[in-house]
């Protein structure tokens, strides 16, 4: 899989970059419109996050370009500019996703893997984890053993956890993903335990290899049992 | 009052005034005049009956007036020559009318053959109530006639010469600096009117310049700071990843996280509220209350589950609201959230909706500072987490729809959105 980020801010594309390679993403990187319109131009990628506010222009000329090339890139747009306007913008353009700044390493993992997925062109979009098989789609999470009976939300923490695994994480990271922006912080995010809990519960009736791990008291991991 | 009228009004009491001074004068000139060559008349009627007089040798004594115009008495020396000639206003039977009416009577001596004689010559005079009826009538049709020929001037000349001035007024209501740019002003012949068309727009133009700049200004500042807030959380959320810390250090890192998350809400609430004041939310639709309530609730469903709160939604009516779909979202989720999170343990919270009114009450033990409660940076003591700003902004939200937000006190606190009357 091969990812471009097209990202002025130094740190912020080192952030993006890290987080990425960990899961074994080939990730090139651009720090201007014309550097970015260069590398599209020549290679083809399979997703590439974009920051709207770039030096020498905005990157919503990177989305004209694709189109009038009739590239078929999944684009992120990656923005601190949380307004209606660019977002819609980008979405008529011909972007698959909006990102607003901040967002945590866990929550652009998820949106990639999930762009990747719908953008699998032939294959079918199964995510596996040991003898976990979770078909998000179809809202189905299965082991040899049996179907889990899951609500919406374990479902959503499911998915969001596996498509993490291995990696922490944070409460907050995961309240946001799964309950929205406006529960922030609420109570410190103790609501989610229960959750945490009837999915470890309905885990271990189906007797996946795979556990939700505490970690320091401010997130979780799953990671193999 | 609208302009037509106001001047209309001033014309009819001028025209009033002048009027009825221009009568009053008029009265008098005329009276004047009439006199006067009445008492021509006279004079001219007495040399007559002198003349007449002396041309017959004997004198005609006549003592009263009876079919003619005049009497003639002799007089003895003595009066005849201290006696000037008088005219006077006097009344006299008329046999056409039935009654006493005035005539001017001039008096005089001559002396014929010796003898003194005093004449007294009559004619009818002006009856001075009916000029004064007559005259009053004359000034009436003539007021009227006047204010109604002002009346049709001001309503169909004015109000085309004035026609520009009405359609600047209505374009300017009808101007929304969120969508315009500026507005189409019509030539006019009419200098005056020209002048204001260009000074509006050169205000609208400086106007939408500096909204636009505040706006720009606003989403350049959200992105400048929440860029260096994104990078340290993510940088620390990869220092995390590493799975050589100890819990100790985690914990602080951890700690380091959770007051950036804070301060990055914190910004993202004041640009909100900045937006909200600034009205850069332009699109409004129907919104109905009573389901985005049950859909709010759903989001917090979880919540209500571990607070242990229990809770009663009493949708009387149907409550349809024409606002901006986010903002209504906002304005719900901050005081359904603060219910629920102030919510004592297995507390009721309950909301009810009316057609004028959405109300959430929950158990608490003594009243809130209402002179501070809807102000920024108001916090709740114990809560370090919150930013203070949630009523501020809800207060923001109802204050740009005239909505009436309020709280009250009442055995639990009652937040209470009305939709304003005056609406």
């Amino acid at each position: 899989m091969k990812i471009l980020i097209i990202e002025d801010e130094k740190d912020m594309l080192q952030n993006m970059e890290d987080t990425l390679q960990k899961e074994n993403y080939l990730v090139e990187t651009a720090t201007d419109l014309d550097s970015a319109i260069s590398k599209v131009g020549v290679y083809d990628y399979d997703c590439i996050l974009l920051d709207i506010n770039l030096p020498d222009g905005s990157g919503m000329e990177i989305l004209d370009f694709l189109k009038q090339n009739d590239k078929t890139e999944g684009v992120i747009i990656v923005s601190a500019r949380n307004s209606l306007d660019d977002r819609l913008q980008g979405l008529n353009t011909g972007a698959d996703d909006y990102l607003a700044k901040p967002f945590h390493m866990a929550e652009l993992n998820a949106r990639v893997k999930a762009l990747l997925r719908r953008k699998k062109f032939n294959g079918n979009d199964i995510l596996k984890i040991e003898n976990l098989v979770i078909d998000p789609d179809n809202h189905i999470a299965k082991t040899e053993h049996g179907e889990m009976e899951l609500n919406r939300k374990e479902f959503d923490i499911l998915i969001y956890l596996a498509t993490n695994q291995n990696r922490l994480v944070s409460k907050s990271a995961l309240a946001e993903h799964v309950w929205g922006d406006h529960i922030d912080q609420a109570d410190n995010f103790e609501f989610i335990y229960s959750q945490i809990k009837n999915l470890r519960k309905k885990l271990k009736d189906v007797q996946a290899n795979i556990e939700i791990k505490a970690v320091y008291g401010i997130g979780y991991k799953l990671i193999q049992a | 009052m609208k302009l037509l009228n106001y001047t209309s009004k001033y014309f009819a009491w001028l025209l009033f005034f002048v009027l009825t001074g221009w009568a009053i004068i008029f009265y008098f000139q005329m009276l004047d005049e009439i006199y006067d060559s009445m008492d021509d008349g006279l004079e001219n009627q007495k040399l007559l009956v002198i003349r007449n007089t002396r041309q017959k040798d004997s004198m005609l004594i006549k003592s009263d007036f009876g079919d003619g115009y005049y009497t003639l008495n002799t007089i003895s020396e003595k009066s005849a020559l201290s006696f000037k000639d008088s005219y006077r206003d006097t009344l006299m039977y008329m046999h056409n009318e039935q009654d006493y009416e005035p005539v001017r009577l001039l008096e005089s001596v001559f002396k014929q053959n010796d003898q003194y004689y005093k004449v007294k010559v009559i004619t009818s005079m002006v009856e001075e109530d009916d000029l004064i009826e007559d005259l009053l009538f004359s000034i009436l049709w003539l007021y009227l006639g006047l204010i109604l020929s002002i009346l049709i001037l001001n309503n169909l000349i004015l109000k085309k010469v004035w026609n520009p001035f009405y359609k600047l007024l209505e374009n300017l209501r009808n101007f929304k600096i969120e969508k315009d740019q500026k507005i189409d002003l019509e030539d006019s012949k009419i200098e005056e009117f020209n002048t204001l068309n260009e000074d509006i727009n050169d205000l609208i133009t400086k106007s939408v310049r500096s909204y636009q700049s505040q706006k720009q200004f606003i989403e350049n500042a959200s992105h400048e700071i929440q860029t260096p807030i994104a990078i340290a959380i993510n940088k620390l959320e990869l220092l995390l990843e590493d799975n050589n810390l100890e819990e100790k250090q985690a914990n602080k890192i951890i700690s380091a996280i959770e007051n950036l998350e804070r301060l990055s809400r914190f910004n993202q609430s004041l640009l909100l509220l900045a937006k909200i004041e600034n009205k850069q939310f332009p699109e409004t639709q129907e919104i109905n209350l009573n389901e985005l309530t049950q859909n709010i609730l759903k989001n917090f469903e979880d919540l209500i589950v571990h607070k242990n709160a229990r809770l009663k939604v009493d949708s009387k009516e149907q409550l349809i609201l024409y606002i901006n779909p986010d903002l209504a979202q906002i304005l719900l989720t901050n005081l359904i959230k603060n219910a629920i999170i102030h919510n004592p343990d297995s507390g009721l919270i309950r909301i009810s909706i009316d057609s004028k009114n959405w109300q959430i009450a929950n158990p608490g033990d003594e009243s809130l500072d209402q002179k501070y409660l809807f102000t920024r940076f108001q916090k709740v003591k114990d809560n370090s987490r919150s930013s203070g700003l949630g009523l501020a902004i809800s207060r923001a939200i109802a204050n740009l729809y005239n909505l009436d937000l309020s709280y009250h006190f009442q055995d639990g606190h009652i937040f209470k959105i009305s939709v304003s009357e005056a609406r």
